[in-house]
């Protein structure tokens, strides 16, 4: 079995640290916008990320292969290539394989070969297995054992693109400007144990869900023994994996809804919570009691995002920053409010939400109504 | 017969300073400082001296010094002066030789050789004196999930019942009669004052302490003194004895001299007997026996309070405790090898269980690996000195300690081990009501809410520092402890990386 923590992480440090520019643009009404923007509003916070790891998450984006899973997958070489295509045509059917299209950009250096599949699951899969799940498990399975190779996206109408490299050069890369979603998420990174490696670049995702992230998270030991105990692997060994692990046990696997899972990631204080109504109050003790090794603690934002939800959230004591904005059906989020201000000049309301306070954009609900319902007390 | 074994401590008096009035007399209890009547002279039986410091502490001149006897033996690695005594000691005995406290001897103490983390430049830390910083912590079974109505947000799991800690301390069972009835209501006073609780030990609950009953563990131990229904539902938790740290596999031990008619009627026995614990429980000779215990427990107290099991940390602690997880105890205590006690015998206390830092480690591993950890809380204790050892003891998997040995100290104790005695000059570990009056309960709660205020802040200080403002993400979260000089396996059983790795 090959050790991505090895690749990901050369010097075996306790986890791979760094900080980050992240920025999320969401048109609730569902309606496609090209990447123009937000590759500018990520390239003005050019300094917060170092060269080593840009990316982009997008939705909406495969429309006439809407119904297929699409792989983007990396191969460090021609036999990764080969080898790995045999292992899609056993265990899929591939409806349609092509390399992703590129443009040699001068900043960005020994570029993997970078091909997309839009793969059907068929019956290939056990009975009694869901689409989702054989999907996860054969992604784990490329991902771990093959060789050379690493799958990077694996959901449906949507596709992430990300590298090594300025998160604008990685966009130019790639083409980004010629694509269309209505839900984008973006991130560049800052390493500084990680020689950088192309698979450890935002946005992490698996299935459809994409986390971008900014920040270090001090609780990572206890989390990740505790995401371990339910089957996880952190082979990648970031904070960022932690959090897509967390969100999918809390979401996917016991079906708690997102105004919950924020409050088990980002608690309200024990005495915030003892002052609440009974109701409220035996349900935050209830889940702080239960999950509190999933706590993340120490400085984090994220963008979380899969179809129809994009979802910003901060450590509790908000020790990153992020900063939301509004205008019509379109919501930003972003690490530093001038880049949302120089896509878009006239916003409707622009706002810092406190610590651990979720911000949830919702398909078919304007922006405003998918926040208020947050603001108002994610607990009814 | 003529004893050989020489006086361990001299009792220096400065003439200049004594002012012959006796109050050294007074407060020793061992008889090592005495008034001559022909000479009108305060004079010391050095061999009774335990150097407990009573008579120097309450010196109104200072005119006493307190010293080793430096009386040396030939040199010989093997035959060190303690061997020889005790030789000594059992050959004009021919008994057990007795001690009280915990293991004093050379093993390795792992907490000295782990260290802990501090954010710098990637995270910050957190100032415990401008931000909130929670160290408030539940005890009790978790379930592996929480289930709710996703259209009513109402609900669906009901927890086991939950005990809270305003901080992760509570304090060791010491039972009365080992100790005094001031320290169980300097202890109850404190842990209400404090939040957390404290445990009566195996010699059941004086009457006058039932209104601390929601700060209380109850023990009931292989001896049941002082078991019936009321004990157990006066409490908050309920605990099942095993075992303890100073005295693996066998039961605790109140010499006759110590049931007074109060510890008697507190422990249902008649007054001036020996109260002797059976070795076991003797309804538990097996696993499926002691979840039959623990159930019973339950059932008696209508399943609204915790069920703790405590042992001693042995060899095979992780299968163990995993077995007392699935026999249902909702807390399980590991008492490690420097664990106290009142009275044990000597070299069972000195050569018997393991160091609690590796039981620790392996327990909580063990019952990760086996997906259970949550099922039930993880308390320990044996040799806790400071809130170092605490916050590391956090880190490495528990979920709280206990301390008994420390809460002592705070009261007045110097660790003379004489407890089996009965003598304590400092009322502590005695029934004698003129030295058990040398505790005042409420300067004594004072004393002990204390140190755990003192400990409270160096425990914030410390998790600020990590980056962390909620205990639970410090607890088990081993990346922010390093070790030094440790060997590999030492390390990877606390496992725990080298410090520089």
């Amino acid at each position: 079995m090959k050790n991505i923590g090895k690749i990901h992480n050369p010097y075996n440090d306790d986890k791979v640290i760094d900080a980050c520019s992240i920025f999320g643009m969401m048109d609730t009404s569902g309606k496609l916008f090209s990447g123009e923007g937000i590759i500018k509003a990520i390239a003005n916070m050019h300094d917060r990320s170092n060269g080593l790891g840009g990316g982009f998450a997008i939705y909406g984006l495969y429309p006439e292969y809407a119904d297929l899973y699409a792989f983007h997958i990396m191969y460090l070489n021609q036999s990764a290539h080969n080898q790995t295509e045999c292992f899609l045509k056993t265990h899929f059917d591939v409806i349609q394989a092509e390399e992703i299209p590129t443009r040699p950009t001068e900043s960005i250096l020994n570029p993997p070969l970078m091909w997309r599949y839009f793969i059907e699951v068929g019956n290939h899969k056990p009975e009694d297995m869901s689409d989702d799940d054989y999907i996860v498990a054969k992604v784990m399975q490329i991902n771990t054992i093959l060789e050379d190779v690493f799958v990077f996206s694996s959901g449906k109408n949507m596709g992430v693109f990300k590298g090594v490299g300025y998160p604008e050069d990685i966009a130019a890369y790639f083409c980004l400007e010629q694509y269309r979603g209505y839900l984008w998420t973006a991130h560049g990174r800052f390493p500084t144990n990680t020689p950088g490696w192309w698979g450890g670049s935002h946005p992490f995702s698996i299935l459809d869900w994409t986390v971008v992230h900014n920040g270090e998270i001090s609780s990572y030991g206890i989390n990740r023994r505790y995401l371990e105990q339910s089957g996880y692997q952190c082979t990648m060994q970031t904070d960022t994996e932690v959090v897509a692990y967390a969100v999918d046990l809390l979401v996917r696997r016991h079906g708690l809804p997102m105004e919950l899972v924020a409050k088990i990631l980002a608690p309200p204080f024990w005495d915030e919570i003892e002052r609440q109504p009974e109701r409220q109050r035996d349900l935050l003790k209830t889940i702080r009691q239960v999950y509190g090794s999933l706590l993340l603690n120490g400085p984090f934002t994220v963008i979380i995002a899969h179809h129809g939800e994009m979802i910003g959230l901060t450590d509790r004591i908000r020790l990153r920053p992020l900063a939301v904005g509004e205008k019509g059906d379109v919501l930003y989020l972003s690490s530093e409010e001038s880049a949302i201000h120089l896509i878009c000049s006239d916003l409707d309301r622009v706002w810092t939400p406190v610590g651990g306070e979720l911000v949830i954009g919702k398909l078919g609900k304007s922006s405003r109504t998918g926040i208020k319902k947050v603001i108002t007390g994610a607990i009814r | 017969m003529k004893t050989y074994v020489p006086p361990k401590f001299m009792i220096i008096r400065d003439p200049a300073r004594c002012i012959q009035c006796q109050i050294c007399v007074n407060q020793c209890s061992f008889d090592a400082n005495y008034y001559d009547i022909e000479d009108s002279e305060v004079r010391n039986r050095d061999e009774n001296c335990v150097g407990c410091h009573r008579c120097m502490t309450f010196c109104p001149t200072r005119a006493i010094t307190i010293t080793k006897n430096p009386l040396e033996y030939r040199e010989n690695y093997n035959w060190r002066s303690e061997d020889i005594e005790d030789i000594w000691k059992q050959a004009e005995s021919g008994g057990v030789l007795l001690t009280g406290m915990g293991n004093d001897k050379g093993y390795p103490i792992y907490w000295d050789h782990l260290l802990l983390n501090a954010s710098q430049v990637t995270n910050p830390s957190i100032d415990p004196l401008r931000e909130p910083m929670e160290l408030v912590t539940y005890l009790g079974k978790k379930p592996d999930r929480v289930r709710i109505d996703r259209d009513s947000f109402d609900l669906e799991t009901e927890l086991a019942p939950q005990v809270k800690l305003n901080l992760p301390v509570m304090f060791s069972a010491m039972s009365y009669g080992a100790v005094s009835l001031n320290v169980h209501k300097s202890l109850a006073q404190a842990a209400t004052e404090m939040g957390i609780l404290w445990n009566t030990g195996e010699g059941g609950l004086h009457h006058s302490l039932y209104k601390y009953g929601n700060n209380t563990i109850v023990q009931v131990a292989s001896g049941r003194f002082g078991v019936h229904a009321q004990y157990l539902n006066v409490a908050r938790v309920v605990e099942i004895k095993i075992g303890q740290g100073a005295k693996p596999g066998i039961g605790g031990h109140l010499p006759a001299e110590k049931v007074t008619a109060e510890v008697a009627l507190t422990r249902m026995i008649p007054r001036g007997t020996d109260a002797l614990s059976p070795a076991p429980q003797h309804d538990i000779y097996s696993i499926e026996d002691l979840a039959q215990l623990v159930y019973a427990l339950k059932e008696a107290t209508n399943y609204t309070k915790p069920i703790s099991v405590k042992i001693a940390a042995v060899h095979n602690s992780a299968a163990i405790a995993s077995g007392m997880v699935r026999a249902g105890a909702d807390i399980i205590v590991l008492d490690g090898l420097r664990g106290a006690t009142g009275a044990a015998p000597k070299v069972i206390r000195d050569n018997v269980g393991i160091p609690i830092e590796l039981a620790l480690a392996s327990v909580d591993t063990r019952l990760r690996q086996e997906g259970i950890r949550n099922q039930a809380s993880l308390v320990i204790s044996g040799g806790i000195r400071n809130s170092g050892d605490v916050i590391k003891a956090i880190a490495l998997g528990a979920d709280a300690v206990n301390i008994g040995t420390a809460a002592l100290i705070a009261l007045g104790c110097h660790v003379c081990q004489q407890c089996h005695t009965g003598k304590c000059a400092w009322g502590i570990c005695t029934s004698n009501l003129s030295l058990t009056k040398r505790i005042n309960p409420e300067i004594g709660a004072r004393r002990l809410s204390n140190l755990l205020r003192g400990w409270s802040l160096e425990i914030k200080d410390m998790l600020g520092g990590l980056g962390i403002n909620a205990l639970e993400s410090l607890r088990g979260n081993r990346l922010h402890l390093r070790g030094v000089g440790l060997t590999d396996t030492e390390a990877e059983i606390l496992g725990v990386r080298m410090a520089g790795s």
